[in-house]
C-alpha cells in the first residue's frame, strides 16, 4: 500500500508540472491586478494559497476594490465557483473507497479545474496521493506566482506571460481529447460542447452570462442530455 | 478599500472550500442510478471543453497565435502525447507566432 501511494504521488507530481507552469503565468497576472487594487504581497499570496481559484480571485479583486459587503463577496464566490461542486460530485465517485474520509477533506482543498482534470482521468479508482502530488506543485506555484506578480509585475516580458497563459488550455485538451479518440460519443460530445460554448459567447443576452455560470449551465444541459440519450454501459466507469 | 481585506479573504476561502468539500464528504456511497452515473461520467469532458473553447482564443495577446496553439494542442493530444508535451508545444507555438505576427 505504501508503495502504491508513493507511485501515485510521483505520478501526481508529474502531471503537476504543466499545471504549475500554467498557474505561475496566470497567477502572475493575478498578482499584477492585486497590486493595482492596493493589496500587499502577503495578502495576495494568502488569498491565492487559501482559494486557488483563478476566476473567483480575479472577481474578488474588483469586489474588494469596490468595498462591497462580505455577504456580496460570499454570494459572488458561491456563484463563480459552483462548478467545483459538480466536479466534486464526479470525484466523489472516483476516489478509492479504502481511503478514510480524512483524505476527502484534504482533497477538497485541491479541487481546481486542472487538478480535477488530471485526477478524474487516471485509470481506475483514484488514489488520493495522486491528487496530493499534483496539489503539492500546483498550489505553491499558484501562490508564488501571485506573490511575484505583486512584487515584480513588470519584470517578466509580456510575450512570455502571453505564451505561458495558454498552457492550462493545452492541458485541458490533453485531458479530454485522448479518451474522445477511443469513444465515439465523446468524439462528438467534445466538439459539440465547444461549439455550443462558442455560440453562448456570441449570442445576444447569452454572452452576458459570466464565465462561471456559463460553465455550470452548459455542463448541466449538455452532460444531462448526453446521460439521457447515451447512458453509459456499466463497465465503462470502471474501465475509464 | 473600506473593509478588512483579511475578512474578505476568509469569506472567500470558506465559501470556496465548502463548495469543494461538501460533495466529496457527503456523497461517499457509490451512486447506483444509471442516469446520474452517466451524467457524472460526461461532466469532466463537457466542463473542460466548455472552459477551453472559445476562452483559449482570448488567453494570449494575439488571437491567431492562440489559434495556432489550439490546433497544435488538439493534434498532439489526438496523438496521445503527454499533458506536459501538449502544454509546452502550445506555449512554444504561441511564443513563436507572436514574434512572427
Amino acid at each position: 500500500m505504501q508503495t502504491a501511494n508513493k507511485i501515485n504521488y510521483i505520478g501526481g507530481l508529474k502531471s503537476g508540472v504543466p499545471i504549475a507552469m500554467g498557474y505561475f503565468a496566470v497567477s502572475f497576472t493575478l498578482g499584477i491586478a492585486a497590486r493595482k487594487v492596493g493589496m500587499t504581497a502577503f495578502q495576495a499570496t494568502l488569498m491565492s494559497f487559501t482559494n486557488s481559484t483563478s476566476a473567483g480571485e480575479f472577481a474578488a479583486l474588483s469586489t474588494i476594490a469596490a468595498g462591497a459587503s462580505y455577504l456580496e463577496m460570499a454570494v459572488m464566490q458561491f456563484v463563480i465557483n459552483l462548478r467545483y461542486m459538480l466536479m466534486s460530485c464526479a470525484l466523489s465517485q472516483k476516489i478509492d473507497h479504502s481511503f478514510s474520509v480524512i483524505h476527502r477533506f484534504l482533497m477538497g482543498f485541491g479541487v481546481t479545474d486542472e487538478i480535477f482534470g488530471v485526477s478524474i482521468s487516471v485509470n481506475g479508482k483514484l488514489n488520493p496521493y495522486y491528487t496530493y502530488g499534483a496539489m503539492s506543485l500546483a498550489i505553491p506555484a499558484w501562490s508564488l506566482g501571485t506573490m511575484f506578480g505583486v512584487l515584480m509585475g513588470s519584470v517578466l516580458p509580456s510575450n512570455v506571460v502571453s505564451a505561458l497563459s495558454i498552457a492550462l488550455y493545452g492541458m485541458f485538451l490533453a485531458i479530454i481529447i485522448p479518451p474522445a479518440r477511443d469513444n465515439l460519443i465523446l468524439t462528438i460530445l467534445v466538439p459539440v460542447s465547444m461549439a455550443i460554448s462558442y455560440a453562448f459567447s456570441k449570442l445576444p443576452y447569452l454572452k452576458d452570462i459570466s464565465a462561471g455560470t456559463k460553465v455550470i449551465i452548459l455542463t448541466v444541459l449538455i452532460a444531462g442530455a448526453a446521460a439521457v440519450l447515451f447512458p453509459i454501459k456499466e463497465d465503462d466507469t470502471d474501465a475509464e | 478599500m473600506q473593509n478588512n481585506v483579511y475578512i474578505y479573504i476568509a469569506v472567500m476561502a470558506v465559501v470556496t472550500y465548502l463548495i469543494r468539500v461538501l460533495p466529496l464528504t457527503l456523497i461517499q456511497k457509490e451512486i447506483k442510478n444509471k442516469t446520474v452515473r452517466s451524467f457524472l461520467y460526461y461532466v469532466p469532458y463537457v466542463t473542460l471543453a466548455v472552459m477551453t473553447f472559445p476562452a483559449i482564443l482570448e488567453a494570449t495577446d494575439n488571437v491567431y497565435a492562440a489559434w495556432g496553439g489550439f490546433l497544435v494542442a488538439v493534434v498532439l493530444a489526438w496523438m496521445k502525447k503527454s499533458l506536459f508535451q501538449v502544454s509546452i508545444a502550445a506555449c512554444m507555438v504561441v511564443f513563436v507566432l507572436e514574434i512572427m505576427l
